[in-house]
C-alpha cells in the first residue's frame, strides 16, 4: 500500500507503540484487498460494540491503553444501543442475575466510549444515520461503519461508501482517521453482481424480500428490478423505513452491504442497469417463492402453540415515522377487538433521541395507553440472555429471527397475537 | 489425494480433520455460547446451521464458503483467540469476507494467535472436502484431502 510520510511514522512507531500496532493492523487488513491507499473519512464511526461484556476482555484492554495514552477518535462517535432497560423490557431476578454475568461492564465500558470521544449520551442506536440522531453521511462520503444494517442503508439508500467493516477495525479507523480504500470504497466494487426480479403480485414484505435476497446473493451486490412499480421513485420517509427493514434482513440472512433498487436508490437512479456486471445471474423473486422461503426458518420454541411471552418491533432501530404509525395500526387493532390494552408484553425499539422527539408528541401518550412499551434496547442483547432465550418470543424482524431463537410473525398477525393474547 | 491452492491469508502448517459448513458460518450465533459462559463453553450454538450446531469449534479445521451475519464477527474471533479456544485454521471456498479477515489479523497482532487462514480455495473443494476428512495445509495456501 502507498502511504504518505505521515502514515509511515505511524508505522514506524513514531507516536507510541499502541498507534503503531492500530496502523499496522489497518495497513494489512487494505493490503488483503489490494487496497492502493489509506483514505481520509468524510463522517464519524460507527461502531458496533455499545455493551460491557466480560468476555470481551481484548477490545476493553486496547481502549484501556488508548485512553492512557490521551487518544480519542478524529470525530465524535455513534455506537449500537444499549442492552439493557428494566423500565420497559422487564427481567425477573434470575434474568437480571444473567444479565449482570452477560453486560457486567457495561458502566465501565459506557464510561470508556465517553473518553474516547462518543457523541453524547443518547449516540446508542444501530440506526445512527436518522436525521434526529445525526450521524447521517452525504452521498459520496467515505466511512468505516460497522453494524452491518446501517452499513446496507448507508452504501443502498444514502449513497455513501463503506465496507462491512469489523468491530474494533471500526474503531481502529475512527482514531486514525483514515480506512483501506478497497471494495465498497471504489466504483468497481459497487457493481452489482446480480440481477433481482420481483414478479411479485404486491409489495412484498420487507423482510421476507430481504431474507430471500440475503440468502441467495449472500455478500455480493443484488440490482433490484421490480420494486419501483410498488414504492414509487421517490424515497419518502415510509420507503426509507422499507429499504431500511429489507436491507437489514439482506445483512443478517446473508451479509450484504450494497443494494442497488432501479428508478430508486440514488446509484441506481445515476447509473441504472451501467451498474450491473456483464453475465449477472438472475434471480426471479414471485410469490411462490417468497412463500417458500417463509417456510424455510425453523421455528425454535419448546411448544409451537404457547401463549407469546414478549413481542419485539423495531430491528433494526424504529424510525419515527414507524413509531407514529404502530401507534394507529395498535389502536385500530385494539378498538376492532373491544379492548383497551395489548395482551402480550409488547417493546417497540427506536434511538433515545427519536423517543425523546416521539415523547413531545401526542402520538406516545396515545402509545403508552395502548400498553406497548418503547425503549432504546437492541432486543437481541436481550435475547442473548439463555434464560430469556429460552420464552416464547415473537417479532416482526427477520434480523432478530436470525440472531436467535424469536419467532417471526409478519407485522399482521404480531398485532393479531398481541391483541388476542396467543395462536 | 486431492490438492486446491488458495491465498495464505495467515500462512502456517495445519494437519487434522475438517470440519465442513456448506453455509455461511455465522461467528456471532456460533459463538454466542463461548461468550456467555466466558470461554468455557466451545459448542456451536447456531441453530441455523446444522452442519456445525453443537460441535466443538475449538481447535477445528473450520472448511466454509464465506463469514455471514453481524458485524461484531472480527471482534468476536480475536476475542476467542485471547480466550484460547479459536480455531486452528479457516479454509474459505470463497475470498475471505472483511470480517474474518479483520478477525484473524486482529488475533495475529493484537493476540499474538495465528489462525491458518487459506481463501480462494474454490468451490469445488468444498463440495470435495468431507466431515472429519483428513486434511494438510501448507504455508503456500495449498490445502490437501488426505
Amino acid at each position: 500500500m502507498r502511504l504518505t510520510n505521515e502514515e509511515q511514522d505511524f508505522l514506524d512507531g513514531k507516536h507510541g507503540t499502541i498507534l503503531q500496532k492500530t496502523m499496522e493492523t489497518l495497513i494489512r487488513y487494505g493490503d488483503m484487498y489490494d487496497a492502493e491507499c489509506l483514505v481520509p473519512l468524510d463522517g464519524p464511526v460507527h461502531l458496533v460494540c455499545s455493551f460491557g461484556m466480560p468476555a470481551l476482555k481484548p477490545l476493553s484492554r486496547i481502549m484501556k491503553e488508548m485512553i492512557d495514552a490521551g487518544i480519542r477518535t478524529k470525530l465524535p462517535f455513534t455506537a449500537d444501543p444499549q442492552p439493557l432497560d428494566y423500565e420497559n423490557v422487564t427481567a425477573n431476578q434470575q434474568e437480571q442475575e444473567m444479565y449482570q454475568l452477560l453486560y457486567g461492564t457495561q458502566k465501565e465500558y459506557e464510561s470508556m466510549l465517553e473518553k474516547l470521544g462518543l457523541k453524547d449520551e443518547k449516540a446508542y442506536t444501530c440506526a445512527c444515520y436518522f436525521d434526529e440522531v445525526g450521524n447521517t453521511p452525504k452521498f459520496g462520503d467515505q466511512l468505516a461503519w460497522a453494524e452491518s444494517s446501517a452499513v446496507v442503508y448507508a452504501n443502498s439508500v444514502l449513497g455513501a461508501r463503506s465496507n462491512r467493516t469489523s468491530g474494533v477495525m471500526e474503531f481502529f479507523s475512527g482514531i486514525i482517521g483514515k480506512t483501506p480504500k478497497f471494495g465498497f470504497l471504489t466504483d468497481e466494487g459497487r457493481k452489482a453482481d446480480w440481477i433481482i426480479e420481483l414478479k411479485t403480485s404486491s409489495l412484498p414484505r420487507p423482510q421476507i424480500l430481504g431474507s430471500a435476497i440475503g440468502i441467495k446473493v449472500v455478500e455480493k451486490v443484488p440490482y433490484i428490478k421490480g420494486l419501483d412499480q410498488f414504492l414509487g421513485t421517490e424515497l419518502t420517509p415510509a420507503v426509507k423505513d422499507y429499504l431500511k427493514d429489507m436491507g437489514a434482513a439482506t445483512a443478517s440472512n446473508g451479509a450484504v452491504a450494497l443494494y442497488h433498487a432501479e428508478n430508486l436508490t440514488p446509484e441506481a437512479k445515476k447509473d441504472g442497469e451501467g451498474l450491473i456486471r456483464e453475465n449477472a445471474p438472475v434471480y426471479i423473486i414471485d410469490d411462490a417463492e417468497l412463500e417458500r422461503v417463509v417456510n424455510s426458518y425453523p421455528i425454535l420454541w419448546a411448544d409451537l402453540n404457547a401463549k407469546p411471552e414478549r413481542a419485539f418491533v423495531g430491528c433494526p432501530h424504529a424510525s419515527f415515522h414507524q413509531l407514529t404509525e404502530w401507534t394507529e395500526i395498535f389502536e385500530q387493532a385494539l378498538k376492532e377487538a373491544g379492548s383497551d390494552k395489548v395482551s402480550v408484553d409488547t417493546v417497540i425499539t427506536s434511538a433515545p433521541d427519536v423517543i425523546a422527539k416521539f415523547k413531545e408528541t401526542e402520538h406516545y401518550d396515545r402509545l403508552i395507553k395502548t400498553g406497548v412499551k418503547v425503549s432504546h434496547i437492541c432486543p437481541l442483547m436481550y435475547m442473548s440472555n439463555p434464560l430469556c432465550a429460552k420464552k416464547s418470543i415473537i417479532t416482526n424482524s427477520n434480523k432478530l429471527r436470525t440472531y436467535s431463537t424469536a419467532r417471526y410473525v409478519d407485522d399482521e398477525t404480531l398485532v393479531n397475537l398481541v391483541v388476542k393474547g396467543g395462536f | 489425494m486431492e490438492q486446491f491452492q488458495g491465498r495464505a491469508v495467515i500462512p502456517g502448517q495445519v494437519k487434522g480433520k475438517a470440519m465442513v459448513s456448506k453455509a455461511g458460518f455465522n461467528v456471532l450465533s456460533s459463538y454466542m455460547g463461548a461468550l456467555v459462559s466466558n470461554g468455557k463453553q466451545t459448542l456451536c450454538t447456531d441453530q441455523n446451521n446444522p452442519d456445525l450446531f453443537q460441535k466443538d469449534l475449538s481447535g477445528a479445521i473450520l472448511c466454509i464458503p464465506q463469514v455471514i451475519g453481524s458485524t461484531t464477527a472480527g471482534m468476536l474471533i480475536q476475542t476467542v483467540a485471547a480466550m484460547g479456544i479459536q480455531p486452528k485454521a479457516m479454509l474459505f471456498s470463497a475470498t475471505a469476507e472483511s470480517l474474518a479477515i479483520s478477525g484473524v489479523l486482529l488475533a495475529d497482532i493484537w493476540e499474538n494467535t495465528k489462525i491458518v487462514t487459506v481463501d480462494g480455495l474454490g468451490d469445488r473443494f468444498l463440495e470435495s472436502v468431507r466431515d472429519g476428512q483428513l486434511v494438510e495445509v501448507a504455508e503456500d495456501g495449498s490445502v490437501t484431502l488426505l
